[in-house]
Order: structure tokens, then C-alpha cells, then sequence
């Protein structure tokens, strides 16, 4: 079954619009997080980073929205009950997932806002790596929402769904070179840093806007990964995330 | 367990904690994937009619919860979204729904200000809403007081009245009030199923007297004798036996009250007959 506007438009409604209308303090959170890195960064460089932290900040904002939907639909499901009383609709879990996961962009509007504002005036990307670049937020996005879907059906509780999404975050967006290129941390830690796909987003992004320099073979095989990775999540939350309990 | 229900009134399920009910209105809410077994509702398979079966059918699962940052309009409105129905008609029909338990003039007031009763009305309107014919409800007067539970029993009486509503609870009053059959589980296992009159006939004795703690006790030649913890007795026998029973403590001027068994009665009785067996 096609998931209908309506059914997309109710998750929208209550993961973003009625929730920020009546706490916008969580609006401040998701502008503050990817913009204190591009801070940070851009002061210990003496604004010779900005350019790769603005990236950085692309990337944070969209991985942190998908991990911030795992926290969002576990607190939906465990302390309201609401995934079962939608999973007893003719509604699907692709609508359901689908209209949170927007609801959690419009969350991070603010930030995406501040962010384009200040490529613009810093990377000014062509049309060409301004689309590339589009295609890997969206990758990013796509591979954050599998992951963060499929764990929140499986947590049974907010403490637990936090503790995940704290991690995933810490793991995949603060610890790789993403606000920086992957040349500033030694060698060991490279390989490392390789296991994370917003690795692979970073370079493919630093690349695009000439701040680094990729053999076509490295930007080949950055792309494949990242493809790669989103497909595997979404197919794993395809097969193995409980809208309907085993 | 194998039970066929009728499409109109309550069917409640009772049973002790982890007999199971939650677990069978989930299956049959398509919300669990039953491990074997068959179960069909209006003759739809749930695992196999699941998307066709989700159409018809309603759920205000166990410790569900108004979303605090929402109002009960917001509430209503987005599940009526989920079920496919456009905005305008949705918040059409969820004031209306609102209006229709009695909370017309608190659409807009945000679910964390209501009182606990309250909530659990906006939960009730919210699959009052739908156009749903079966309704599940998993023990939505838990945690109320007496006076939020009768309102919330006539709102039930009412939506059963079109509809077919599949309640769990563990007040025994609220079944015998509400239900026109009453399915009473024990591990899983359907020990009791039917109208109140006929779980009676399911237990040897269908009469109870009862006699405060300061009255002699009578002679019983057929039935059992309780004394409960404040010294009160209990008298459960047949009907010709509570009739000669009663004339003999009317002629001594003995205070007692005579009724047929309640449900609490049977309950306790049957549950206690299917552990006895397990035990065995």
C-alpha cells in the first residue's frame, strides 16, 4: 500500500510542527550542536577550515536528525504507545517513518538555514557539486533514518533508546574527520576512521568543493560505500525493524 | 484457546496478571505476530487479511498516553491522518468526537493540563472518531477513581452500542457492567467464556449468602463456608439449599443478605480450579 499524504502529514504534524510550537527550546539544540563544531573548528584553524567545518555541519545536521529520530519514535512508542495504536490504522510503516523522519528535517531547518547562508558566502559550490553534495546529505539522511528506525522498534525504553542514539551520534558524526580532512589525524587512526560512513560523506564533499584532492578511484569508491551503507541499513530496517512485534 | 464472538457489544477478558489478555488483544490488534494459531475478526485472518483487517478495527493500547505537548483536537486529528483521512473531515471529526465524550469545550487545551480521566476520554475519542467496527481497549480504567470510571463505563456502554468492543480489565464490576460475554484467561488459556449466567452455571454453587461477623453460623449440608479476615462469613450453595438456609435465619431474626454469586466469585473459583490442575 502507498503511503498516503495524509498519513505522512499526521507524522509531521506531531514529530515537528505540534512539538516545536510548544517547546521550541529543542529547536536551539539542533541549531547549537553542528554549529559549535564549525566554531570550534573554525577558531582552532584560524578560519582556515571553515570551508570543510561548513561541510561538517551539512553532514552533523542530517546524520543527527535521522539518530535524533530514533530517540523521537522510541519515546513515541515506549511512553505513549502511539506505534501500536498506529500499527492497528490502515497507516504503513514507510508513512509513519517517513513523515517523522521529515518532521525531524524541519527540526533542523534552522541550522540547514544558518549553514546555507554561510556556504554561500565561504564554499560557493557550482550547480553541479551543489547537487553532489545534495546526493550525499541525502545518503547520510537515508542511512541515519534506517539505522535510528530499526533501533528505536527494538528498544524498550527512553534511558536505553538515548543511550543508543548518544553513541551512534559520538561514534559516526564526532569522532570521524568530518569538520576536518582525514590528513589531520594520524595514520593508524585513519583506518578507523574509514569504518564510518560520514567519513566517506566528508571526503566526497571536501573533494567536490576542491579542499581536498581525490583520485577518481578514491571518489569511486567513497560513493559505492556510502551507497552502499544506506542501502544496507534500509534493507536491514526493511527486514528486521518491528512495526508489527515477533 | 478457540473462541468465536458475536459483532456488537463488550466482550470483556479478564485474568491475573501475565494470563495473557494483553498479549491476545495484541495479536488480534495485529500489533503482535501470533507463534501458531489462527484468529479472525468479521472474517478477516490477522496475519493473512492483515492491511484490510487494520481498516475495521481500533486499538487504545495498555498505558497508552495523550501526548502531553499535544491538545485532545491535535490528538484526534493526527491519528484520523493515519487512518487516511483527509485534514479538514479529520478535525471535522475530532471535535466532533471530543464534543461527543463530553469535552467539546476542551479541544484546544493542552493534553499535560487534563486530569487523568480526562486523558483517557481523548484516547477513547480518539478511536471514537474512526470509523472502526471492532474497538479494543486494554484496561482503560486503571489507575482512575470511581467517579472517572463510571463516567468512563457510560462512554464505553455507549460506543458499544454500534460497535464491537474487545475490553481487558481487571475490575470485575466493570465486566459484569459492561459486558454481554466475559472470557475469563488463565496462562494463555481460556478457562471461562460466555454470558455472566452462564460462567455461573459453569461453578457447583450458584447462590451466596452472607452474614456479619456477630452471627452464629448456620448449618450447611451442601456448599462451603468462608470467614473472611473481618469475621463476616460467606455461604456459597445451591439455590434450594440458600432458600432453607435464608427461611431458617429469617425465623431467628439473623441479620445476612442472600444474592447469586458475582463474578468475582466465579473468577476466583475457576482460576482457582485451573491452578489446582496445573499444580496436578
Amino acid at each position: 500500500m502507498r503511503p498516503s499524504g495524509w498519513q505522512v502529514m499526521a507524522g509531521i504534524l506531531v514529530n515537528a510542527i505540534y512539538a516545536m510550537k510548544n517547546y521550541p527550546i529543542v529547536m536551539v539544540n539542533t541549531v547549537l550542536s553542528p554549529l559549535s563544531f564549525l566554531t570550534v573548528i573554525t577558531f582552532v584553524s584560524r578560519g582556515q577550515l571553515i570551508g570543510e567545518a561548513i561541510e561538517g555541519g551539512f553532514i552533523m545536521s542530517m546524520f543527527q536528525a535521522g539518530m535524533s529520530l530514533q530517540g523521537d519514535l522510541s519515546h513515541f512508542k515506549n511512553d505513549f504507545k502511539l506505534q501500536d495504536m498506529v500499527v492497528s490504522t490502515p497507516s504503513t510503516p514507510l508513512a509513519y517513518v517517513t513523515g517523522m523522519a521529515v518532521g525531524e528535517i524541519i527540526y533542523s531547518v534552522p541550522a540547514l538555514a544558518v549553514l546555507v547562508v554561510l556556504a554561500s558566502i565561504y564554499i560557493h559550490p557550482d550547480a553541479a557539486s551543489a547537487l553532489q553534495l545534495l546526493a550525499v546529505l541525502l545518503l547520510m539522511f537515508l542511512a541515519s533514518t534506517a539505522l535510528g528506525f530499526t533501533l528505536s522498534t527494538f528498544t524498550s525504553d527512553i534511558i536505553q533508546s538515548f543511550g543508543f542514539s548518544s553513541l551512534i551520534s559520538t561514534l559516526f558524526s564526532t569522532l570521524p574527520p568530518v569538520y576536518y580532512p582525514i590528513t589531520y589525524i594520524p595514520l593508524p587512526f585513519r583506518y578507523l576512521a574509514y569504518l564510518s560512513p560520514t567519513t566517506y560523506a566528508a571526503e566526497i564533499s571536501q573533494n567536490l568543493t576542491g579542499m581536498v584532492q581525490l583520485s577518481s578511484i578514491d571518489i569511486v569508491v567513497a560513493w559505492v560505500v556510502l551507497a552502499s551503507v544506506s542501502f544496507v541499513l534500509l534493507l536491514i530496517s526493511i527486514k528486521k525493524a518491528r512495526w508489527r512485534e515477533i | 484457546m478457540s473462541l468465536d464472538l458475536p459483532s456488537s457489544g463488550v466482550f470483556s477478558l479478564i485474568g491475573m496478571n501475565g494470563a495473557g489478555k494483553t498479549t491476545l488483544v495484541r495479536i488480534l490488534a495485529t500489533q503482535l505476530q501470533p507463534t501458531s494459531g489462527r484468529a479472525s475478526i468479521n472474517g478477516m485472518d490477522v496475519m493473512k487479511d492483515t492491511r484490510k483487517l487494520r481498516d475495521h478495527i481500533a486499538c487504545v493500547p495498555q498505558e497508552a498516553r495523550a501526548a502531553p505537548f499535544m491538545t485532545p483536537k491535535q490528538t484526534v486529528l493526527s491519528y484520523l491522518l493515519w487512518r487516511g483521512v483527509n485534514y479538514n473531515e479529520a478535525a471535522s471529526k475530532a471535535v466532533e468526537s471530543l464534543s461527543r465524550v463530553g469535552l467539546g469545550d476542551q479541544v484546544d487545551v493542552f493534553n499535560r493540563k487534563l486530569s487523568g480521566g480526562t486523558k483517557r476520554k481523548v484516547l477513547v475519542a480518539t478511536v471514537l472518531s474512526s470509523d472502526a467496527d471492532v474497538i479494543f481497549l486494554d484496561e482503560p480504567t486503571t489507575g482512575l477513581d470511581p467517579i472517572s470510571r463510571r463516567d468512563l463505563w457510560d462512554l464505553l456502554a455507549g460506543l458499544a452500542k454500534d460497535r464491537f468492543v474487545i475490553l481487558t480489565t481487571h475490575y470485575l464490576e466493570e465486566a459484569e457492567r459492561l459486558a454481554s460475554i466475559i472470557g475469563i484467561l488463565h496462562r494463555g488459556k481460556l478457562i471461562g467464556l460466555g454470558t455472566l449466567d452462564q460462567l455461573r452455571a459453569a461453578v457447583r454453587f450458584q447462590y451466596s449468602l452472607m452474614l456479619p461477623s456477630s452471627q452464629a453460623v448456620p448449618h450447611v449440608n451442601d456448599g462451603e463456608v468462608t470467614v473472611g479476615s473481618m469475621g463476616q462469613t460467606q455461604i456459597l450453595t445451591n439455590e434450594d439449599e440458600a432458600r432453607d438456609i435464608s427461611r431458617a435465619l429469617l425465623e431467628n431474626g439473623t441479620k445476612f443478605s442472600m444474592s447469586r454469586i458475582s463474578l468475582d466469585d466465579v473468577f476466583f473459583r475457576l482460576v482457582h480450579g485451573a491452578a489446582e490442575e496445573d499444580r496436578r
